[in-house]
């Protein structure tokens, strides 16, 4: 049996990323017991990760080493995956289990990368776009590597600019938004000063590189790994040899953990007030799964949740501009990047959708919802609990999602255990292979 | 700090820097991290704890997502369990 560990904070945070350091900074340095949890290894979330040497950025250092100096319980390497009651959340560790109850909960679970299936997908070495640059920032040498970026979203440029200054060589990105919708969100941000440094400098460090807009991948092929990417470019189908292929659509919210705790959602996302307060007492969300923004909007969402969730109302209202100019940043991207219908033609009929289970198209394409592909084909019950195919399926068959069930990740036996006994562990992803 | 680190992956010593997860080593060993239900190798999607394709043995404990571990002098990484 674990090891069990119980804490009790005034404000929780869910999540160490931009949103969720800024809450606990806000909450802490008001005096109030705040305790942050993240299930990675360093804070940081997904813009900020890889630890104290990736900290050289500016606004990481001085909010990170804000939040050391502020008093709250960091609580890295910690997954949070269940409420038994009312103010109370479980979450797994490595090798013991952690009850955390509170007064005021922030979640700030960020966001993940869309993925769509084509063919040869499931390659080793095609990864997501962030993924890529995730395991570049943990050590994995790029030096010499040639990397197909493709997909959608200004991470595609990010990260370009990120594997190129660690020596790789970028061939092509391949962003399928056309040169119009590019060009409107050219537009959108005239308004983001700051956004148009930080696109200036990554124009420099792209200098050189190929982009196609109305571009996208339509098949990988290799035998052990990926060896060339066929894509489609200029009305044609061109074929590029390549040591990855590193891609992802766009980003989605992370809402299992406030769908779990009965949040309304609204539009795929978090609905929140003026306030960052959800519909459910006591909850405020702040960052991406309120709406993918970027980490300008993550801050100040963040901090206002923080201020609100320790009783500093005027403070945060000071906040409400920077915010909203933030968000229009958030709306513009949404239609910016917004998925062409082609993309939905790009899987062949056994084209692997569902890569826990291996469930190919020609198996779902059969079903008129998620629940049903579910119930039939497994699809979306193996340990990733459908968050990879069920944004995918979501966009090629337009199914809706499901309800979630706890836990919201595989946990161990023990930490099933401590869960209600009333549980339906079928449909708990128990049976889909756990950790 | 140990600037360096010494896993073994399927019995191979691999070295790896200070930092790195058990994904770099078992990329770096030119392994997949896994065969799936119908027998295809897969490697690591999205590097950040979602997918569960990076899932491999450490320490004779299976299924471990080696994106989320760091590695630690001596470890016994397996893909072939
Ligand atoms: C893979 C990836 C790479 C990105 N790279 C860049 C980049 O290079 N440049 C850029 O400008 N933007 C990047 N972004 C966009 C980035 O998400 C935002 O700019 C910013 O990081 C959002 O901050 P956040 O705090 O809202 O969310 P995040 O940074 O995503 O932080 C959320 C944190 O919550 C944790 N979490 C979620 N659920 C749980 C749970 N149940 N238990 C415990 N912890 C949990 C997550 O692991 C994560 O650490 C990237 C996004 C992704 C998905
Ligand atoms: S690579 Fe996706 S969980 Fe590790």
């Amino acid at each position: 049996m674990s090891r069990e560990v119980r804490q009790r904070f005034d404000v929780l945070v869910v999540g160490g990323g931009p949103a969720g350091v800024a809450a606990a900074v806000r909450a802490a340095e008001a005096g109030v017991r705040v305790g942050v949890v993240d299930d990675n290894v360093n804070l940081g979330g997904q813009i900020w990760r890889g630890g104290p040497e990736h900290e050289k950025e500016t606004s990481a250092a001085g909010w990170i080493s804000r939040l050391r100096a502020s008093g709250a319980t960091i609580l890295c390497g910690l997954r949070i995956f269940h409420q038994p009651e009312a103010g109370v959340l479980l979450a797994e560790g490595h090798d013991d289990l952690h009850v955390l109850s509170y007064t005021k909960l922030v979640l700030a679970t960020g966001a993940r990368e869309r993925f769509l299936p084509f063919p040869g997908w499931t390659l080793p070495n095609v990864t997501g776009v962030g993924g890529l640059q995730a395991m570049v920032k943990s050590g994995l040498p790029i030096r010499g590597k040639r990397v197909v970026i493709a997909g959608t979203g200004p991470l595609l440029l990010a990260v370009a600019a990120y594997l190129r200054e660690h020596g790789a060589e970028i061939p092509i990105i391949c962003e399928q938004a056309s040169w119009s919708s590019l060009a409107r969100f050219g537009v959108a941000l005239f308004g983001q000063p700051g956004k148009i440094a930080q696109g200036l400098q990554l124009k420099r460090q792209l200098a050189g590189i190929k982009f196609s807009a109305n571009s996208w991948p339509l098949a990988v092929h290799g035998k052990a790994a990926v060896e060339a990417v066929v894509i489609f470019r200029r009305g044609q189908t061109e074929a590029i040899a390549c040591d990855y292929l590193a891609c992802g659509f766009h980003l989605v919210p992370n809402i299992e953990l406030p769908l779990l705790l009965g949040c309304q959602i609204q539009r795929g996302y978090v609905r929140v007030d003026d306030y960052q307060r959800t519909t459910v007492q006591e909850i405020l969300c702040a960052g991406e799964p309120t709406g993918i923004g970027g980490v300008e909007l993550s801050l100040a969402e963040g901090q206002i949740a923080g201020l609100v969730a320790s009783g500093q109302m005027t403070e945060a209202k000071k906040l409400f501009g920077a915010r909203n100019r933030a968000r229009y940043f958030a709306r513009s991207l949404d239609r910016a990047f917004r998925l062409r219908s082609e993309l939905r033609r790009l899987p062949s009929p056994d084209t692997i959708v569902c890569r826990c289970e291996d469930i190919r198209y020609s198996r779902l394409s059969r079903h008129t919802s998620w629940r049903s592909a579910k119930l039939h084909t497994r699809c979306g019950m193996g340990p990733c609990q459908g968050r990879v195919c069920g944004t995918s399926t979501e966009f090629l068959f337009k199914w809706n999602p499901d309800s979630v069930r706890p836990p919201i990740l595989p946990v161990r036996v023990e930490s099933l255990a401590a869960m209600s006994s009333e549980l339906d562990l079928e449909c708990s992803g128990v049976s889909g292979g756990h950790k | 700090m140990l600037s360096e680190i010494i896993v073994t992956v399927n019995g191979v010593p691999v070295t790896v820097p200070s930092g790195a997860t058990v994904t770099t080593a078992v990329l770096l060993a030119g392994k997949a991290c896994r065969t799936s239900v119908s027998g295809e190798p897969r490697g690591p999607l999205c590097g950040m704890g979602i997918c569960f394709e990076c899932r491999v043995a450490i320490n004779g404990k299976p299924h471990c997502q080696s994106c989320q571990t760091l590695c630690e002098q001596g470890m016994e990484v397996r893909t072939d369990e």
